[in-house]
Formats: C-alpha cells, structure tokens, sequence
C-alpha cells in the first residue's frame, strides 16, 4: 500500500501542523498496510492446509480417475464408462442413497421426538437425560460399530437370544443381504440421531413463549401449536442439518465396512467402501478415485442448499 | 353484583381441575416412559460393550444363558490380556501422540485464522470463510484417494506422522467456523479500546479474545480431539504395520488371534479406546454440546 | 362483551405468594388498567384472566361464567402482549386472521373483519408485509388489530407501550383509547407507569406486593388516596412526605413538623384528625398545593421560607426543590416566582389538600 502523503504538505500550511498531520496520516496508512498484511498472514496456515491437502486433492482425484490402473497412460472417461457398466457400480449407487435418505428421515424424526420431550421434561432433569441420549455421538463410530456387530453376530446375537426366548426365528442380521441393509441403517439412524436431538433442541428453545401463548389465546390446541408456530421457526435448521446429515451420511465409510464389508453379495456397499476395495485394497488407485468422484455432484447440489440455509439463518438472527 | 349459580356453567367446555391436572400428569409420564425406551435404544450397544469385555470367555461363548447379564462373576482376564499381550497399548500410545499434535495444530491454525477472518476484514475474507465451510464438506472418503497416492509420495506411507498430515483437513474447517462465531459476537468497541490502549493485533489476540473466547476454545479442542481420535478411514487407508497403528483400526481389525473373534477382548479394547472421549464427555458436556450447536446456531 | 369478576384469586410459585386474595368486579365495557411497581402481581392476575397461569385459590368469571378450568382457547379473550408475540413467517394479514383460520371462518369473513380492524388502526397498507418488516409502532398495532379481529369478551393488555420511545407511547396511548370508545369491550390493561393508567383508565386498580391497596376512578385516587402507597405512587411529580406530629393549639390543631415549622390544620379537618392527637404521623402534600404565596383566603401561618436547592424550569411552571429535615421537598410554583439555588424563597402550603398517614398502618387518615 504506498503510502499517501506527498512531502510537499509540510510547506503548504503550518510545519508544525503538516508534520503532525503527515505524522497521523502516515501512521495511518501504515496501520491499514499492517492490518492487511497481519491478517494474511494468520489466514496462511489456514489456507495451506486447505489449499494443499483438500483443494489440490480434490483436484488431483479428477486427474487421477482419469488414468489407467498402472498410471501410466491417460484414458479420459474410460473409468467412469467402466463403472457405470458394472452392476455392482450401480447398486452402490442405489444403495448409497437409499441409506443415506432413509437413515437421515428416521435420524431427524427421532432426533425431532427426543427433543420435544426432553424439552417437555421440568429443567432440572433435562441436562441429564440429554447427556443419556448424546452418548452414542460420543463413543467413535468405529469402535460402537464393533460393539453393534457383536450384537449382530451370526451366532451368539444377542438380540436374536431375545427373540429366541419369546418363540420366534433368528434373525439373519448381517448375512442376508436385505437385513444387512437395515442393519447398516439401523447403526446409522442410532449414530446420528443425538446429534439432531441436541440440534433440535437449541431450537425448540430458540422459540420465544409467547408465541406459543399467543397462540394459545388464538385458540391453537398442541398439535396446531406445533405446525403453526414450531414448524416454521426451525425450518431452516430443519433444512441445515437434514442437508448436513446427507452429506455425512452418503459418505460413511465406518459402518459398512466394519459391519459387512460391503457384503453379503456388494449388496451393503457404498461408495466410500467400494472406493476402498478398489482403490486401496486392489490397488486400482484410478477407479478408486472414479467412485468417490461420482459423489461429487450429489455434495455439491447439498452444499449449495445448505449454503442458502445457513445464509438465511444468519439474517434471521441477525 | 351477583355472579350466575354453578348451575348454569355449561359443561361441554369445561373439565374439573382435577382431571386436567390428571391429563398433565399423564401427559408426563408417557413422555417419560418414551424418554425411557429411547435412552434404552441409545445405550444397549455400550452397555453391552461393558458386560461382554468383563464376560469370562467361557461365559461369552455360552449360548443358552443370558447374554445381556453376567453370571460367572465379573473378570477382568480381558483387560489384562489386552494390555499385556497384545499390540494395545502401542495403538494407545500412537493415537495419543497423533491427536494431540493435531489437536495442537488445529487450535494454533484456527484460532489465528478465526481471529483474522472475524475481526479483520480484508479483500477475499468473506469468500475463504465461505470456502472452508464449503471443504468441510468434502469427506474424507473422496479425498483419501489422492492422499493415498500424495502421503506415499512423501514416504509417510505406513507412518503415523501422516495421520498428524491429514487429520487437520477433518478438524480445522470445522473449528475455525466454530472460533469465528465466537469472535464475532464478541463486541467491536473492544478492539478499539484496546488500539487505543496501544495493542498490536497479537496483543489484542491473546490477552483480550482467547479470555475472552475461553469457552468456544475449549468447545473447539473438545472437537478436535474427539474428531482425531475416533478417525477411521485415513489409518485404515494409509497404516499397515502394528507398530503404527493407531486406536480405533487397531481394536477393530487387529485383536483377531487365528481367525477367532476374542470377543471379550474385543469389547474391552473398544472400551478402554472410547474411554477418553468419554471421560472428556462426562466432565465437559456443556462445552461439547455448545461446540456443535455453535455451527447451526450461530448461523 | 362481558364483565370479569375475581373472587379471593390467590396465585402461588413454590413458595412465593404472587398474588394474595384478590377480589375484583369489572362491570361489561370498563376500561380497567392494573397499575403497581414491578412484582405487584398486576401480570400474574392478568395470565390468570387469561387462563396463562392457574389461579391457585379463588374463581375468576368471566361473563357470568367461572373459567378457572377452561383453557385460554376456551375463554374467547384477546391479549396484546408486551412484546407483540407476532408470528414472524406470517404476514400481517395472516397474523391477523390466524384465531379466525384455526376456528374455521369462512375466508370472505374472515377478510371483512381483518379489514375492517386494519382500518380502525391505519394498518391497511402493511397486510402482506412481515413483521420483521414494520416498526415497533406498527407491530403494535397488528398486536391490537389481531386482538380485534376475535371480536372477543374481554381485551387483555400487558404493557403493551413498554417498549416504545416515549413520543410513540403517547400516540398509542391514544389509539388505544380511541378503540376502546369505538369498540366497547371489557378491557383489563397492565401497566407500571401511573400515568398511562391517570390518562386510559375508567378505573384504576392499585396493587402493591400481590394486594389490590385502592379501587376507583383516576380522580378519586388522586384527590383521595387511601395509602400511603397509592398517596405516593399516582401523580408525577410524587407527593411531599415529611413526618410530623399533630399537636392541640387551643381550639385547634396544628401539625409540628420541626422546632421552627408547624402548620395550622385548617378548622374542617378537626374533627377527623382529634382522634390521632399527640401521635408521630406522615404528613403528606402534593407539589401543586406547595407554591408561592398566592390566592387572598390563605393562611399566613402557613407560610414559610426555604432554600432552593435545584430550581427546574419546565416553561409554564418551576419546580423547586429543597429540604426540610434533611428530606428533599418539591413544589410548583409560578415561573417568575422562583429565586435561584442556593437563594432563600418563601414558600406557602394550601393545607386544605392535606394529607395525614398513620405511619403504623400506612393508611390515610
């Protein structure tokens, strides 16, 4: 920043007066040089981090998915056109979706349950139960995964000696494809829900009581308390997590690959796991990064929309 | 004046008062029933982790009794096995080392950065505090890939200082956004007031904001911590040898003996590796809680 | 339209006696306003009007009909809340037709009483805008107009003007009178500011700790108070409290205030104050009945001389302030009148506005 006082003030009025007023406004400027320059200098670390280990990745993945295995030769889309042709490609597709849509519905309408009565709950007793509930948000994923595996286990399940012991049939939780789906999102919705449930919660008490008495006076019973004055005020944090939740749920890599392994039959698979196996376990590093590329789209579409939310809420607030 | 007899009360919009205290109490108690069946849902998988890793192997294998009750007595063979004869503690040790550089890397990188971005406005702030919430959504499952191929290029291939490289990518964006909600409703008179005072913007930062800040910076290193201990998907891509490993891969891919599953090892090893999230969790909830609500709330 | 009655209504919090046996008539069509000090219980009574809090002794009718039991939905009221509680993704129109919506009224209805309340207020051209969008002013006018379009029994008001600058409040002062005479309905008003409840209301309801001291017109709470509390709560500036003692002076009486100031009280009160002759009392005297010697019936005895501390001139009038006994004193007096502080001013008390308070029970003799 060049600095922007021209030496020949100090003749024009007083010498006193101009060094005192060259003095400032040099001091000035080079406050704002500094200022500028400073707060560069603190973003940097930031900025490498996110520019050499997220940005050029990312970028480099485009490159690589469009190498062939040995790395060797450039292919343009082969690996994508490669995948697309498979079928187990496809059901990770498919199924990446369907967990990531179903589990997130359970997750957000369980999380919307538990806050509303935990919040219904005298105050006193409200911190406790809540820390109850958090619990599965806190243990890492990878080890209460094992512990749900354990409960799943084909022969010692202990959920299946419950059913046993009140006269029905096993239940073959990780080895027939279809259960092992419900389990995978069963694991998920247990993971995720107590993160909405705290979400919700700060909401719920976001909203001010005399609306709800307002209503009230206006003849609203509970339910229409609920759609009319609730509803609307956490529709955007409905929308900032639901979106939230999507994009980490779509790309969970735990849950199915310590559960199933993307068994039985690539049935469970996912692209986080599919990418895994192709990309590390069979070295094609390439199609690896094909897979975890197709979900590039899908988090994009999201981000924008949470991006809107997010702005939305701030100007709500502020 | 005279006030109409209880007679002429028409009765359809009426109930007694004490069936509308009963209808509340009732209301209560089913949600309190609720809350029950839920709390039991949340916490079956940890409460079996607990009666399985202090199960006697005999018992764990056992099909006929109770699984979700111990009755041969309470052992802690398990326990003992785990740390003495397995690779256990090496995992605990490298997980320990890992989180805690990173999480000393993500609170000097964030805090300097939050600062900046909240406080000090220059040419492009907004858009990079826009660019970092827009990384943090981009997992770590499309980006372990071309790490894979980066980390091996600089020979970090199988050594846990790569995990010390990436982890921060899982923590900083996250933490820098919660840090700059908490700056940025700290008022601005105070930074005049300390200009006036004579503070360099350091000065400012540390013996004004950080006190100030105190309780989004614990909330921000609870985070982090939690964040780098329980990552899964870069050790399980990049670490290879025992001797490397970190916590969570190790528990569940390691303490396999013969292709049996221990399972009463298995659990104790899960526990013992959640206890530190877990302790941190009892003794700091409130901070915990304020962490992830500060990023929706705080808009 | 209809009355609201109170019978010995008591409300508890844990152990904190809120309000405490209250009974109160409000016939059809008086504007009633609660007035007290924070902590009065003027609120509390208005929620259990409402049906917002639940009266822990007592019956509260309204109409004719006790509504201790029935939901606030129920009890066809209205209430305008202190902070306007509007319902910020709604626009004004639906603000205002959200009661008729919930009971089902058929949409052409609905539109003509919303417009119709809109035009009582000036509001019609704010109906699509949203809350976020008007100025605190105009938020309280939906407040009001979402309260008429019910058409309900009983308006309920509770500090609607608390949060307006002062130019805004006298203007809504003034709306909301002019609604109450065009619309007749029962209104019961909270407020902490006496003025608000001199200038709105047919009558004022003094509370004081949970306890209604005084009942009765603006007027009459003016002129006779029966507390001390009520004495030096209505009016602005408050009334002059000096202690005194009431002393015979032959076939009269006269109250000694200190060694060098005593007043005669004039021949009418003799008989009312005999009975409390010799006794350490309250004397209590209004700043416009302190002046400068004016009016060719008064007392010469009741004239006296003092030192102006602060002089305040307010154009048509001077208050002045000095002390007597070490208690700060105020009077009103005529703009060329006053002499300056630090400057002695002789002063004259119009005793026939007197006030005696025994200081044991705090009422007024």
């Amino acid at each position: 920043m060049v600095d922007a006082v021209h030496p020949s003030v100090a003749s024009s009025t007083g010498v006193a007066k101009a060094k005192g007023a060259r003095a400032g406004k040099s001091g000035l400027a080079k406050l704002m040089r500094r200022r500028s320059a400073v707060a560069f200098w603190m973003c940097l670390p930031l900025i490498v981090i996110i520019a050499g280990l997220v940005v050029y990745p990312a970028f480099y993945s485009m490159y690589l998915s469009m190498l062939n295995k040995a790395q060797t030769k450039f292919v343009g889309l082969a690996n994508f056109e490669f995948l697309l042709g498979r079928d187990a490609f496809r059901m990770v597709v498919w199924q990446s979706a369907i967990f990531a849509i179903t589990a997130v519905f359970f997750k957000a309408l369980i999380g919307l349950i538990t806050a509303h009565l935990v919040n219904n709950l005298p105050s006193k007793g409200q911190r406790k139960w809540r820390g109850m509930l958090l619990v599965p948000w806190v243990i890492p994923l990878a080890l209460s995964t094992l512990s749900w595996w354990w409960l799943f286990d084909p022969t010692h399940s202990a959920f299946n000696w419950i059913i046993r012991s009140l006269g029905g049939n096993e239940v073959p939780w990780l080895s027939d494809p279809y259960w092992a789906r419900f389990s995978v999102i069963l694991v998920n919705v247990w993971y995720g829900a107590p993160f909405f449930l705290i979400m919700y919660l700060a909401a719920l008490k976001s909203v001010p009581e005399q609306l709800y008495e307002a209503a009230q006076i206006d003849g609203a019973n509970a339910w229409q308390r609920f759609v009319h004055v609730t509803l609307p005020m956490m529709r955007n944090i409905i929308a900032i997590t639901v979106l939230f939740s999507l994009i980490v749920t779509f790309a969970n890599f735990d849950i199915v690959q310590i559960m199933t392994a993307g068994g039985p039959r690539n049935m469970t698979h996912v692209f986080a796991t599919y990418a895994f196996l192709l990309g590390i376990r069979s070295g094609d590093i390439p199609l690896g990064a094909a897979v975890s590329l197709f979900m590039f789209p899908i988090l994009a579409i999201a981000a924008v929309f949470i991006l809107r939310g997010v702005r939305k809420r701030g100007r709500e607030i502020g | 004046m005279t006030v109409a007899s209880a007679g002429s009360v028409p009765q359809a919009k009426t109930r007694s008062r004490a069936s509308l205290m009963r209808g509340r109490r009732w209301a209560l108690i089913l949600s309190y029933v609720f809350l029950v069946l839920f709390a039991i849902f949340f916490l079956t998988p940890p409460y079996y982790m607990i009666v399985t890793a202090l199960k006697s192997n005999a018992e764990v294998a056992r099909m006929a009794t109770n699984p979700w009750w111990i009755y041969d007595g309470i052992t802690l063979e398990h326990f003992r096995t785990l740390l003495n004869k397995t690779d256990f503690l090496i995992y605990f040790k490298n997980t320990a080392i890992v989180t805690l550089c990173v999480v000393a890397i993500t609170m000097v990188v964030s805090v300097l950065a939050a600062f900046s971005l909240s406080r000090m406005k220059f040419w492009g702030s907004g858009v990079l505090a826009t660019g970092i919430f827009l990384t943090y959504l981009i997992p770590d499952s499309l980006l372990f890939i071309p790490l894979f191929q980066i980390v091996r290029g600089l020979g970090l291939l199988n050594s846990y200082w790569s995990m010390v490289l990436v982890y921060p990518t899982l923590t900083v964006p996250f933490c820098t956004w919660i840090m700059i909600g908490y700056f940025s409703s700290i008022p601005k008179e105070l930074d005049e007031a300390a200009v006036i005072d004579g503070a360099n913007h350091l000065q400012m930062l540390f013996k004004i904001f950080i006190p100030v800040a105190l309780p989004g910076i614990i909330a921000a290193t609870i985070f982090a911590f939690t964040v780098s201990w329980a990552a899964f998907v870069y050790p399980m891509a990049f670490l290879y040898s025992s001797d490397q490993q970190v916590l969570t891969v190790g528990t569940v891919t390691s303490l396999i003996r013969a292709d049996v599953y221990q399972w009463g090892m298995l659990m104790a090893g899960a526990l013992l590796a959640a206890a530190p999230p877990l302790i941190i969790y009892a003794f700091l909830m409130d901070y915990y809680i304020a962490g992830l609500t500060a990023g929706a709330t705080k808009g | 339209m209809a009355n609201v009655v109170l019978r010995n209504v008591a409300k508890r919090f844990d152990d904190v006696e809120a309000v405490r046996q209250i009974s109160l008539d409000i016939p059809d069509k008086e504007f009633v306003v609660l007035v007290g000090p924070s902590g009065c219980g003027k609120t509390t009574t208005l929620r259990m009007i409402a049906g917002l809090e639940e009266a822990s002794a007592g019956e509260i009718y309204i109409g004719d009909e006790m509504v201790n039991d029935v939901p606030p939905k129920d009890r066809d009221i209205a209430m305008v809340f202190q902070n306007y509680a509007l319902y910020p993704h709604m626009t004004v129109y639906e603000n205002m037709s959200f009661g008729l919506r919930l009971r089902g009224t058929p949409k052409a209805e609905i539109r003509q009483r919303v417009e119709h309340a809109a035009r009582i207020l000036a509001i019609t051209d704010l109906l699509e805008r949203r809350p976020k969008q008007l100025s605190g002013g105009q938020r309280q006018r939906v407040a009001m107009g979402r309260a008429i379009v019910r058409n309900p029994k009983v308006f309920l008001f509770d500090e609607p003007l608390s949060n307006l600058d002062a130019k805004l409040r006298v203007q809504m002062r003034t709306e909301i009178k002019r609604v109450h005479q065009k619309m007749r309905t029962t209104t019961v008003y909270v407020t902490h500011d006496q003025l608000e409840a001199m200038t709105l209301a047919d009558r004022v309801v003094v509370m004081n700790g949970g306890r209604i001291d005084q009942v009765g017109a603006p007027n009459d709470l003016y002129h006779h108070p029966k507390t001390r509390f009520v004495a030096g709560f209505i009016g602005s500036p408050a009334m002059n409290f000096l202690p005194c003692r009431l002393e015979r002076n032959g076939a009269g009486l006269t109250l000694q205030i200190t060694d060098q100031l005593s007043f005669p009280v004039p021949p009418g009160r003799t008989t009312r104050y005999e009975g409390v002759c010799g006794k350490s009392l309250i004397f209590g005297l209004r700043p416009e009945h302190l002046t400068e010697p004016r009016g060719s019936e008064r007392d010469p005895r009741s004239e006296f001389t003092a030192t102006l501390d602060v002089v305040e001139p307010l154009g048509m009038e001077t208050m002045v302030f000095f002390a007597v006994n070490g208690m700060e004193l105020c009077a009103r007096v005529e703009p060329g009148a006053a002499t300056g502080p630090g400057q002695p001013m002789r002063l004259y008390a119009n005793l026939n506005h007197m006030h005696l308070i025994d200081p044991e029970t705090d009422l007024v003799i």
